[in-house]
């Protein structure tokens, strides 16, 4: 990456309240906290802000809490401490192994949960140089008319990449946010809409706060293929909550990402599922993520790879789960 | 815009007027002189970069200097305490940790990083603390065994 740093002023502040002040004050302003996304995207020209307003030194957002209710992550959290949390490894695996699973541990130790939960999407032609995008007439994400990926249709496919979000969705996750209107809460899920230009449900001026987890109350279990297994983002991503009701059967709960441009909640989940799986069960399994994901041509592995490889993980996490389950 | 920054770098405390937007990495090299942190990717891939910010291993290419202020930021350059390497340090020139060099600071970084927290570590441990770190020349075999030989050589 040869493009110099564009300028911009750094703001510090050091309450929510202010921070939420500090955005409305300037117009196209921007927050950031670990940066580890957002400052390879403003180098690349992805991103054009005259002033970044520093959330890290708010300490409502680095409280992380773990009682007998639940799991309180502030929204400035880094994975590594999240990670490396022994009760909530214990008590909310899939959290745990999303959050290791980031990047590499120099990224780990800067980006945030919130930053993970806010990651932009990315594509092939969107993740690129700007002289890059520019041979290109740009992409229908930023400055361009048409999806490269597909040009017949009329929204982005920029596929989200996140690896907590879905392993916080099985959890039954809410998330609180803080903006000039005031604060409030919603389900993880409705934080996305599927539009890769514009995947989160975020009002202008708006922050994370907090991710609020109940008590835990699933076996659960996160798991993604990637190209390096080292530092990659997924090609596909799956979380899976499994409930057992004690006599055979268990409820399951299945969020995937990677495939779409917001997590993918798998839905017709409703019947309990026996347990441990037979053959037959796991077949269904795998035909529900083939059906209900839409990876499109954003990444350098086909489309036709990661639908089958998220339902491979499905299917391997629910053969996983199910063991557990007994022991 | 400029802000006033007071850090400690490799033990020495320092004062330095820094621009909002200078990563890390171009502090150190170009204001500092300390080219030990290299730009491989220069984007955040790498690790080449990589130096600590109070103790723990980070991308300097994707770092703000400003967010530095009042922290600690190690390199290679503050490891060879009074003139001698650092058990990590020799380790990686005895076992042929470093081929042509170019990963070998960040790799030494996140190695100390690692063993500073765990003295003893496994192979898988030593993998997983340089799984950021990426290796052209792809000789990790012996960047492994230059981890693993200054935990033994280390009393």
């Amino acid at each position: 990456m040869s493009e110099p740093m564009p300028d911009f002023v750094l703001l510090r502040p050091g309450s929510l309240d202010e921070a939420v002040a500090d955005l409305e004050r300037h117009a196209g302003s921007r927050f950031i906290a670990g940066g580890t996304d957002l400052i390879a995207n403003l180098r690349r020209g992805l991103v054009e802000s005259e002033v970044l307003v520093d959330i890290t030194g708010v300490p409502e957002l680095s409280r992380l809490q773990l009682g007998p209710d639940g799991l309180v992550i502030g929204a400035a959290v880094t994975l590594a401490r999240l990670a490396a949390h022994v009760e909530i490894g214990r008590r909310y695996p899939a959290v745990a192994q999303a959050a290791e699973a980031v990047a590499g541990p120099g990224h780990r130790t800067a980006a945030t949960v919130g930053g993970n939960l806010c990651l932009d999407t990315r594509c092939l032609y969107y993740n690129q140089s700007h002289w890059w995008r520019q041979a290109n007439s740009f992409c229908l994400k930023y400055k361009g008319d048409t999806c490269h990926v597909a040009p017949q249709g009329a929204r982005c496919r920029a596929a989200f990449a996140g690896d907590l979000a879905p392993a916080l969705i099985v959890h039954g996750a809410e998330v609180e946010i803080a903006g000039p209107g005031g604060r409030r809460r919603i389900a993880l899920e409705e934080l996305y809409r599927n539009d890769g230009a514009a995947h989160l449900t975020l009002e202008p001026g708006e922050l994370l706060v907090a991710v609020h987890l109940p008590a835990a109350d699933v076996l659960s279990a996160y798991a993604k293929v990637r190209v390096r297994g080292s530092i990659d983002f997924p090609l596909a991503g799956v979380a899976m909550g499994l409930a057992p009701d004690g006599g055979g059967h268990a409820r399951l709960r299945v969020a995937i990402t990677g495939t779409d441009s917001g997590p993918i909640l798998l839905s017709c989940l409703d019947e309990p599922w026996a347990v441990p799986p037979d053959s037959a069960s796991l077949a269904r399994l795998d035909k529900l993520v083939q059906k209900q994901v839409s990876p499109m041509r954003t990444t350098t592995a086909s489309s036709h790879y990661r639908r089958l490889a998220a339902a491979a993980l499905a299917r391997r996490l629910f053969s996983q789960l199910a063991a557990r389950s007994e022991e | 815009m400029k802000k006033i920054i007071r850090i400690d770098l490799n033990g020495r405390p320092r004062e330095d007027a820094v621009a909002d937007n200078l990563l890390l990495i171009d502090y150190l090299r170009e204001e500092v002189g300390l080219t030990s942190p290299k730009k491989g990717c220069d984007g955040g891939e790498c690790g080449a970069c990589t130096v600590l910010v109070d103790g723990a291993p980070r991308q300097s290419c994707l770092t703000l200097t400003v967010t530095c202020d009042g922290r600690a930021v190690e390199t290679v350059e503050g490891l060879a305490a009074g003139g001698r390497l650092s058990p990590l340090q020799r380790a990686f020139h005895e076992h042929l940790g470093a081929q042509c060099g170019y990963c070998t600071p960040g790799m030494i970084m996140a190695a100390t990083a690692l063993l500073r927290c765990n003295p003893r570590p496994t192979k898988a441990q030593i993998r997983a603390a340089l799984a950021g770190n990426i290796c052209r020349c792809t000789g990790y075999v012996k960047i492994i065994e230059s981890v693993e030989a200054a935990a033994e050589a280390t009393p």
